[in-house]
């Protein structure tokens, strides 16, 4: 990272904590630093890396899937890509992106903190991210292959496999860990680092959704990581845990994946909510609307999205007790996501809304994570999904849900918080057409799922029947059009990094939360004084004193 | 006249246009109402923003009302899907057989065979046996699949209601050819069928005796 060129203080400013190295020098002052944006940075770059090797296998698998078989590559080659992209996408990308790269970046400065409230635990949690990440892809080149089990592991495949189950199955463990850790800081640094005057009501959402996911992360993830220990004990020393040849019970496994993996969904989505509820407001120039109904519904989906986990499994055989009650329960939580939807489109009406790179992604967000969110819907009817389940409609939903809500989430926070971390402004008009080429291509390549998925064709296919090549195609020719997107995009934010415009003023869109009172970029410990809070965030007080104004003249 | 595949489809179907109707109707609301907001309060025409911090009345209409109605899908497709647990006591019943990568069928008087051949409108019962790994026996013209698991022993049931050829899938993930794993279910007249059955049971004597004289 060259940091000659930024902004040294022109104005009398203290150096930014890209220039402050502290006690070390060089790639040291990075790597074993406990300043919490060194690490938001260090995860942003390796995080956007494995980012870069996801969408290069998913685009490796729409390539092999324009014909009905035999594209590209091998069946094995195929089974092992699918998975890859999973296990990266889901453990790798999605999961932590938003806490890991924006959560320790701002969190703390919105809560008007110095740092998290263990800063070389979270130094200790990047490096665990790493070394998991690291063993993924080792698994890849070391003899026996990548898993071929696809991410959700099943026994008993995944103990009959001759691919690198252990090593993976290691590797997400640690990463569970990593996030686990990240989960305790941020439920530590929220409960007891929050700037004098700033209580729960007056801490932005994005922090609130924050605690929210902590609580998950906190909560469920060991249940993944005791369950593929558990997977690991069963492969090496043969103890009957899940596999039916030594009597274990497959469908224990399925239960125990699913009660984290359900509730992983809202580790992923609720920060990206938490975003948009961050962007939404400042865009449009006014208060958010339904500020505690925002909140607690954050609260409500992880309570209740800690109760639906076996919908996964409506066609395993569970008693119809079971069925029912699940059923049911997913159905309901559907309400608090739908509660979120409506405040956000209610804060726009009467604002003053600009259309800024990061409102692009914001109003994408609702837009495509409600088709994400009303398939899963479609998925909850019991009849349906005995149709629908294991085929390309739940792939489908998935997609909306996680690279269109979470996805998309992470590009608007990057638009959104880029210029703050680099004081450099990426050019406006190439983010917006890279904008409505990621659109337009995100739907041209997932909306044909949701049809093939109708049409009964089932997901992790190598093969297919030729009647549905027709929907294939359109679906490969859309990923075409969603990477060039993505390519122009991240070439425009990785150039404005090096070479933007040079952005020093504090607030750079109207923002009202803490990190908008700081310099750009924000020097160590962010703040000369700890900023007291008297006001709950997105105020707008000129609204209001306009509104007094004219009532007076009135 | 156009009958449907199976016994099934008309619930699955229903529930599914019903879903679908109200889910479409509120991705239209929402988008209508951003693009509508996003227009009229632009900021190039609208300088200065209104404050509304919230309406309680409206947050409970929006709570309230998309509970009922996510209640009665509930409704609906639970309703759907009691048709499908319980087969009726005179359905024929054939065992199914699932391993790493393909299907056997086998009926009451011991006939194996790799396609299923049943009769219309006559209920089946089916027996899923795996004898590896997870699979799921899946039928889509009949809107239905069963996981079949090792030693648990899943059943199911369809009525086949439409004479035709129909794919069988696997829908879950069994490995290297599992995108191969493909079989058909052929629906006959009651008649076609029992000829064909009595004929393969001839057949697979023939073959015993045979066999059997070879040993
Ligand atoms: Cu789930
Ligand atoms: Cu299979």
């Amino acid at each position: 990272m060259s940091s000659n060129s930024l902004a040294v203080d022109k104005s009398g400013n203290l150096p930014s904590y890209l220039i402050d190295e502290g006690k070390r020098k060089g790639i040291l002052a990075w790597l074993l630093s406990t300043d919490h944006k060194r690490i938001g940075i260090m995860y942003m770059i390796a995080l956007l890396s494995f980012f870069a090797v996801g969408v290069t296998l998913g685009f490796l698998i729409r390539l092999e899937l324009l014909t009905p078989q035999g594209t590209i590559v091998n069946p094995q080659a195929y089974n092992e890509f699918f998975t890859l992209h999973g296990v990266i996408m889901i453990f790798i990308v999605v999961v932590p992106a938003i806490p890991s790269i924006f959560g320790n970046f701002f969190l703390p400065i919105m809560l008007g903190a110095k740092d998290v409230a263990f800063p070389r635990l979270n130094l200790l949690s990047w490096y665990l991210y790493v070394v998991g990440s690291i063993m993924i892809l080792l698994s890849i080149v070391l003899p026996g292959g990548a898993a071929d089990t696809g991410w959700t592991f099943y026994i008993p495949y995944s103990v009959r496999t001759g691919t690198n189950m252990i090593f993976t199955l290691t590797a997400v463990f640690i990463l569970g860990f990593s996030s686990i850790l990240t989960g305790v800081n941020f439920l530590t640094t929220i409960h007891r680092l929050r700037a004098p005057g700033m209580g729960w009501f007056k801490m932005p959402l994005f922090a609130w959704s924050l605690y929210a996911t902590g609580w998950i992360q906190v909560l469920a993830t060991p249940i993944v990581g005791i369950t593929l220990l558990l997977v690991i004990i069963e492969r090496v020393f043969g103890v009957g845990l899940f596999d039916p040849t030594l009597g274990g019970d497959p469908i224990l496994f399925q239960h125990m994946f699913w009660m984290y993996s359900h509730p992983a969904v809202y580790i992923i989505i609720v920060p990206a909510m938490g975003v948009i509820s961050e962007i939404i407001p400042v865009f449009s120039r006014r208060t958010i609307f339904g500020y505690k109904f925002i909140a607690f519904s954050s609260i409500g989906i992880a309570v209740f999205g800690s109760l639906v986990w076996a919908h996964h499994m409506f066609a395993v055989g569970m008693s119809n007790n079971a069925e029912f009650v699940f059923s049911l329960l997913t159905f309901l939580v559907a309400i608090p996501s739908a509660i979120k939807v409506f405040n956000w489109t209610a804060t726009l009406y009467k604002g003053s809304i600009e259309l800024e790179p990061p409102m692009l992604y914001a109003l994408a967000f609702i837009f495509l994570f409600s088709i994400g969110g009303l398939t899963g819907i479609i998925q909850g009817a019991l009849n349906v999904d005995i149709y629908l389940t294991d085929t390309y409609f739940i792939v489908g939903h998935i997609h909306y849900v996680v690279f269109g809500g979470t996805g998309i989430g992470i590009f608007a926070a990057l638009h959104y918080w880029l210029p703050k971390m680099f004081g450099r402004m990426y050019n406006k008009k190439v983010a917006k057409v890279a904008f409505w080429i990621i659109f337009v291509g995100f739907n041209i390549l997932y909306f044909p799922f949701l049809i093939l998925g109708w049409l009964g064709m089932p997901r992790r296919s190598y093969h297919y029947l030729p009647r549905f090549q027709v929907y294939h195609v359109i679906a490969t020719v859309g990923s075409w059009i969603l990477v060039l997107g993505l390519i122009i995009m991240f070439f425009n934010l990785l150039k404005s990094i090096r070479s933007g415009k040079v952005v020093t003023e504090k607030n750079i869109w109207g923002g009202e939360s803490l990190e908008w009172q700081t310099q750009t970029p924000p020097i160590t410990e962010n703040f000369v004084d700890i900023p007291v809070v008297n006001e709950a965030p997105y105020e707008y007080k000129q609204n209001e004193e306009e509104f007094l104004e004219k009532e007076e003249v009135l | 006249m156009f009958a449907d595949a199976s016994s099934f489809v008309q619930s699955v179907n229903s529930t599914f246009i019903f879903i679908v109707s109200v889910c479409v109707f509120f991705l239209a609301l929402i988008t209508t109402m951003m693009i509508i907001f996003v227009f009229k309060y632009n900021r190039k025409k609208n300088k200065k923003a209104v404050n509304i911090h919230g309406s309680v009345p409206l947050e409970i209409t929006w709570t309230v009302i998309p509970t009922i109605l996510v209640i009665i899908m509930f409704y609906f497709g639970w309703e759907g899907y009691t048709l499908m647990v319980n087969a009726p006591a005179n359905s024929m019943v054939i065992k199914v057989t699932a391993q790493m990568w393909s299907w056997k069928f086998e009926y009451p008087n011991g006939v194996k065979t790799d396609t299923l051949y049943v009769p219309i409108n006559k209920p089946v019962k089916v027996l899923l046996h795996s004898q590896d790994v997870d699979h799921s026996f899946y039928v889509p013209a009949f809107k239905f699949k069963k996981d079949v698991i090792p030693n648990r022993n899943n059943t199911a049931w369809f009525l086949p209601e439409k004479l035709g050829k129909f794919d069988v899938f696997c829908a879950e993930y069994c490995g290297l050819r599992h995108s191969y794993m493909y079989s058909a279910v052929v629906v006959m007249k009651q008649k076609d069928f029992d000829t064909w059955l009595s004929a393969q049971e001839e057949k697979q004597k023939d073959n015993d005796t045979t066999s059997a004289v070879k040993l």
